[in-house]
């Protein structure tokens, strides 16, 4: 994985640059001691690392649009950051930017009951809107798993979704409104508390985009009331493919989850070890299915989804009838990573989306694989929307390995695509896909996605080197191309 | 074989096809109208354009896969026969797309898929389902460079690259020529009721649907008719209630509607009710949807669109006295004819469209709330990033975009 090479002249106004932001920025909000930078080096794809020229945290929307105009003139790089819990290396700092951390902006601005909605600055975290709104029987919907570290406006830059995401949509379908500021200091506000403004869905467009096209200062997300009961069933299959199938017929039948999760064998001792939750070990797979809402309809849905699993040849078949229960029979799905690391030194995750009917072909190519490269693969699936969280085990310490487990994970994510899926379904590009867009995306595709961030960013000093493979000049890319003003098919009118 | 009308009206039946026009235009710079049936040009803006690229032709299911909920289909697929082809699956388009054509005395059934795309329109679902936005995973199109690209994919849950389908979804054509949309459908509710409270006003009703949108009733609708609005309906439990209509849709499996009726009742003021069977019910939320209180009366007076936090539906009606108007989305949307026919609506927070005017005052009231200079200037920087030579629709969304 390659960054693009640091700029010696921009390295060289480090003192310049360290006296305008101390002048926008006051007490201790400039960070300049390598060891304190330390702490910055790498989010959670841990894999890569690299310091940053500084980090600068700031506390007002003023400071940030003072900070990017600063570094608009100077011709340095910006690579924002909320909790540096990206999976993708989203946050990843560069040898020639400065890292802006959002960690000050950790306050809730308002919340309203009457509007069902929460404005936020960026820094709180996902579980701290939900929090600050619990008491009233409201909750924020997504829930990454990160939820207790990572941040609402981290959520927002990489559309970051959970295991409740098959009900209740990702970040971008709980978004209401956004505060951005451009790279040339300009602020701009995206919708509000209302929904389907007018003008472009910018909104939607910043949602997800990685913190290439501006930084966010402020939120405003969706709140709903607590489903009035949740139960989960914990279902045991022979095989991945039965319980595929289960998943198909669930899906079929009409019935919408709030979650739905497979593990495979590998991944469900793994997670019976680590916290004993009581899964079957008798069987080849699990999965877990939760269903929420009003009472009598979540009962309802339970018998139906128990036919269904028994049709399916299901081994053996629970339905939590406490919340008690319930939150082991998540215990183990919500431990599977660090159950993982138990058995392994280290592991790769994947985040590839695949149509949810292709899952027992992808399964059995990804065996092959797993043979062929000589490493194990547990898998954990967002099974109901067919994403897939395959956990690579390798030894760093193993010379050659991490490349192998590295190599290993793209051909599982150019499978994906192959079989009409996608390279990332919540975990974002970064720099960890960003050499595979061109398994998904052709060269016009990549075009014109970065035109749009000519459109935010013509210099390019916005997170660069993440998401896009290639970086081209906004003058090379905005060109005409002139065909002549001929029309090729002569059955259509030219005149 | 491109079918040829009038000289200036392209109407391509591939997607090479209509690059080749679009590509034509930008060369010869003459600006396009980009439609699909044109059921909804009364929308928006006029536009300012010399020729038509009509997508109608790009129509038809190119790919339904419903156990996988996903559906794949070219523009100009007029939107009755994707409603058919849903039902025969027992599936939906959960944004309940509506029908605006009576708003413009057009026979119902004439838009596509393509319009409602375009115009991210969305029936009072919306509240709980989402938006056409929600539901578009992928399209490919036709930029104003003349170069065909696609973005997103045929999976609900995928964060690869920028999502230009949202981005796609309301721009009104004037950043690129659709040429195939990929949808995401959803299982129809097994059944539905519809609980109707007559005789609050906007106030109470705000807040009774407040309640019933802040409980664990799951509403899929949450409406406001004034009396005249509600004596209109075609529903005779709600035009016989003689009052304003204050209506609260549940959907799901027929063994939790009554749990839920009942302890929602409980919940809300006591008034005057009735509660309709699911083709009542059906019949009801058509109406909302497709805006039926409002149709043309033979008066000119203009039609807005207001969408609004949903808490301050009362006091922006207080600001904008209105001769008819009609609340949808729990108060978030607001159907509104002002007593003040010459100026445009008077908002502190949330946006306005000119639905349907006269000739003339279409000419002097902006068609959509203005945006901000800041959001003005990113608007039109981005337009220019996909249609740098302003063929694609200009005018159609803002005068400069």
């Amino acid at each position: 994985m390659k960054m693009p090479a640091p700029d010696q002249a921009i390295l060289d106004r480090l003192p310049q640059l360290i006296a305008g932001l101390e002048a926008i920025v006051p007490g201790e909000g400039v960070i300049v001691d390598r060891d304190a930078l330390r702490a910055y080096e790498c989010d959670g794809l841990t894999a890569y690392r690299q310091l940053p020229m500084l980090v600068v945290l700031p506390e007002t929307t003023e400071q940030v649009s003072q900070i990017l105009r600063l570094c608009t003139e100077l011709a340095v790089k910006v690579v924002p950051r909320g909790a540096g819990t990206s999976l993708s290396g989203g946050a990843l700092p560069l040898e020639d930017g400065i890292v802006l951390g959002l960690a000050k902006f950790n306050r809730i601005l308002s919340v309203d009951f009457d509007n069902r909605c929460v404005v936020a600055q960026p820094g709180v975290t996902n579980l701290g809107i939900t929090h600050a709104v619990a008491d009233h029987g409201f909750y924020y919907a997504p829930d990454p798993s990160s939820q207790i570290a990572c941040t609402i406006g981290g959520n927002v830059a990489e559309n970051s979704g959970g295991v409740h995401c098959l009900k209740y949509g990702l970040t971008t379908n709980n978004l209401l409104g956004v505060e951005l500021v451009l790279m040339s200091g300009e602020v701009v506000r995206l919708g509000g508390k209302h929904m389907d403004g007018a003008g472009y869905d910018l909104m939607g467009l910043v949602t997800g985009s990685e913190g290439l096209l501006g930084v966010i200062t402020e939120v405003v997300v969706r709140i709903l009331p607590k489903p009035e009961t949740a139960r989960a069933l914990l279902i045991g299959f022979p095989s991945a493919e039965a319980a595929g199938a289960c998943v198909a017929q669930v899906i079929a039948r009409g019935i919408v989850p709030a979650g739905m999760e497979m593990m495979d064998k590998l991944a469900l001792d793994a997670a019976e070890d680590f916290c004993q939750a009581g899964y079957p070990r008798d069987c080849q797979a699990v999965l877990i299915v939760e269903l929420d809402g009003p009472a009598s309809e979540v009962d309802h849905y339970i018998e139906v989804v128990t036919t269904i699993a028994t049709a399916c040849g299901s081994t053996s078949c629970r339905a939590s009838t406490s919340q008690q229960e319930r939150d082991r029979f998540w215990a183990g799905r919500k431990s599977a990573f660090p159950a993982v690391g138990r058995i392994s030194p280290d592991y790769y995750c994947m985040d590839g989306t695949i149509p949810r009917r292709r899952l027992p072909q992808v399964l059995a190519r990804m065996a092959e694989l797993s043979d062929r490269y000589g490493l194990r693969v547990a898998n954990v699936f967002h099974a109901g929307d067919g994403n897939l969280h395959p956990l690579i085990l390798y030894d760093a310490n193993v010379p050659g390995e991490l490349e192998k487990a590295e190599a290993f994970g793209a051909d599982i994510l150019k499978l994906c695509v192959a079989v009409g899926g996608v390279l990332t379904g919540e975990h974002g590009v970064g720099v960890e896909k960003r050499d595979l867009m061109g398994e998904m995306f052709d060269d016009q595709d990549l075009a014109q996605q970065q035109r749009v961030k000519c459109a935010f960013d013509p210099a390019g000093r916005l997170n660069p080197g993440k998401m896009f493979p290639t970086l081209h000049r906004c003058a090379e890319l905005g060109r005409m191309h002139v065909h002549g003003g001929k029309l090729l098919f002569p059955d259509l009118p030219r005149f | 074989m491109a079918e040829r009308f009038t000289p200036q009206h392209f109407k391509p039946l591939s997607e090479a096809q209509a690059r080749d026009v679009i590509r034509w235009a930008a060369d010869a710079g003459t600006p396009l109208e980009v439609r699909s049936a044109g059921s909804k040009r009364a929308l928006g803006r006029p536009g300012d354009a010399g020729a038509r690229l009509d997508l109608s032709g790009l129509a038809g299911i190119v790919d339904y896969e419903p156990e996988e909920l996903v559906i794949t289909l070219g523009p100009g697929t007029p939107m009755a026969d994707l409603n058919a082809a849903l039902a025969q699956h027992n599936q939906m388009l959960a944004f309940e797309p509506p029908d605006l054509g009576g708003l413009w005395g057009q026979a119902p059934g004439g838009g596509t898929i393509g319009g409602i795309v375009g115009t991210n329109l969305a029936g009072p679902r919306r509240l709980k389902a989402g938006a056409a936005r929600d539901f578009v995973l992928g399209v490919r199109g036709v930029s104003g460079f003349g170069e065909l690209f696609k973005s997103g994919g045929r999976v609900v849950k995928n964060v690869t690259g920028y999502d230009l389908s949202k981005l796609m979804t309301g721009s009104y054509g004037t950043l690129a020529a659709l040429t195939e949309l990929t949808l995401k459908v959803l299982p129809r509710p097994e059944t539905a009721t519809t609980l109707v409270l007559f005789g609050l006003d906007l106030r109470a009703a705000c807040r009774a649907m407040g309640t019933a949108a802040s409980g664990p009733w799951e509403p899929s609708g949450l409406a406001w008719l004034p009396a005249d609005a509600a004596a209109s309906s075609t529903v005779p439990a709600v035009a016989d209630g003689g009052a304003a209509a204050t209506a609260i849709r549940l959907e799901g499996p027929a063994v939790s509607l009554d749990h839920r009726l009942a302890t929602l009742r409980e919940a809300l003021p006591a008034a005057a009710s009735a509660q309709l069977a699911e083709d009542e019910s059906a019949a009801l939320w058509r109406e909302v949807r497709d805006v039926a209180p409002l149709l043309p009366s033979g008066e000119d007076i203009p039609l807005w669109r207001l969408t609004v936090p949903p808490a301050t539906a009362p006091a922006v009606l207080d600001a904008n006295p209105a001769r008819a108007w009609l609340c949808d989305w729990a108060g978030g949307l607001i159907w509104l004819m002002p007593e003040d026919a010459n100026t445009a609506p008077t908002l502190e927070a949330g946006s306005f469209a000119l639905v349907r005017a006269g000739a003339a005052a279409r000419t002097h009231l902006p068609a959509f709330s203005p945006l901000d200079p800041p959001l003005a200037r990113l608007t039109r920087k981005v337009k220019a990033q996909f249609d740098p030579k302003g063929v694609l629709n200009p005018g159609r969304l803002y005068e400069d975009v």
